[in-house]
């Protein structure tokens, strides 16, 4: 069972490493509207406890994060700017 | 039976008011931590002092955090235009090379150069972030990136030499003043 999202945009960075995966994400989310839903792929075994970390730190949400096959996927929600 | 429907609906559109404030409150609701992290380069300009800076600056700033990164010393090299890929891993008296060697070959003419060719190849090969890309979204991102006056004065760098998109070279009151209010200081 997994909760499916509207997905609004999605991000591929499989084959990057730290930090790439989260300066791609932070740039996409800057370019989107606050309620919509980024779609991440990464393979940075780091990229999940850093996506946490960075959800923690900027508020964007963090709804789903699953791995298949050596293949991180992240839904985050980002939230309104101040 | 049309009042009961009138209920019924006010009740519905009460809650949906509810989820709908609800969803918005949650939606502004931002962890407010702003965060500060000072970054001095001060001693080397080589390729891993470089990643040290860039990596932690970049990520920084991807988390919301004022960051200011001071270059001194040979530090400077970092920023100097065109200079990117002539930084170097130096292998003598780095006993953590993937390849090790003794010093004492390690201290023939090439072996520098040999050994930043190596790194040079793996950065490319695992796609690493390279040290244009990090300056340029060190600085697309807000990341302050301070030339150390005195340094440049010291190699006679003058600031047309370094990369574009700098602020004014300054001294070390004007770094110690943001490092004052930092959260997070690091000494690279």
């Amino acid at each position: 069972m997994s909760v499916q999202f509207q997905i609004d945009q999605r991000l591929d960075c499989k084959g990057l490493n730290c930090p790439l995966p989260i300066l791609k994400t932070k740039k996409a989310l800057d370019g989107m509207t606050a309620g919509q839903v980024l779609e991440m792929t990464a393979t940075d075994p780091g990229s999940r406890p850093d996506m946490e970390a960075f959800s923690r730190r900027t508020g964007h949400e963090l709804l789903d994060a699953k791995e298949a096959g050596g293949v991180f996927t992240f839904y985050i929600r980002k939230i309104v700017v101040k | 039976m049309a009042i009961l429907d009138k209920e019924l609906n006010e009740l519905i559109e009460a809650r949906v008011n509810e989820l709908v404030d609800e969803k918005l409150a949650k939606m502004a609701k931002r962890p407010v931590k702003p965060k500060r992290l000072a970054i001095a380069v001060v001693s080397r300009g080589t390729i891993d002092a470089a990643y040290a800076a860039l990596i932690l600056a970049t990520t920084g700033a991807a988390l919301e955090m004022e960051v200011g990164v001071y270059f001194s010393f040979f530090g400077l090299n970092i920023l100097k235009k065109g200079n990117q890929d002539n930084l170097k891993v130096v292998p003598l008296g780095n006993p953590a090379m993937p390849v090790n060697m003794p010093n004492i070959v390690s201290m023939l003419p090439g072996m520098t150069a040999f050994a930043t060719m190596m790194m040079k190849k793996t950065i490319k090969e695992k796609k690493i972030a390279t040290v244009p890309e990090l300056l340029e979204i060190a600085l697309e991102s807000g990341v302050t990136l301070w030339p150390c006056q005195m340094a440049m004065e010291m190699f006679d760098i003058k600031k047309e030499d370094l990369i574009d998109g700098l602020p004014t070279p300054v001294g070390a009151a004007t770094f110690l003043e943001f490092a004052g209010d930092a959260d997070i200081t690091l000494f690279i």
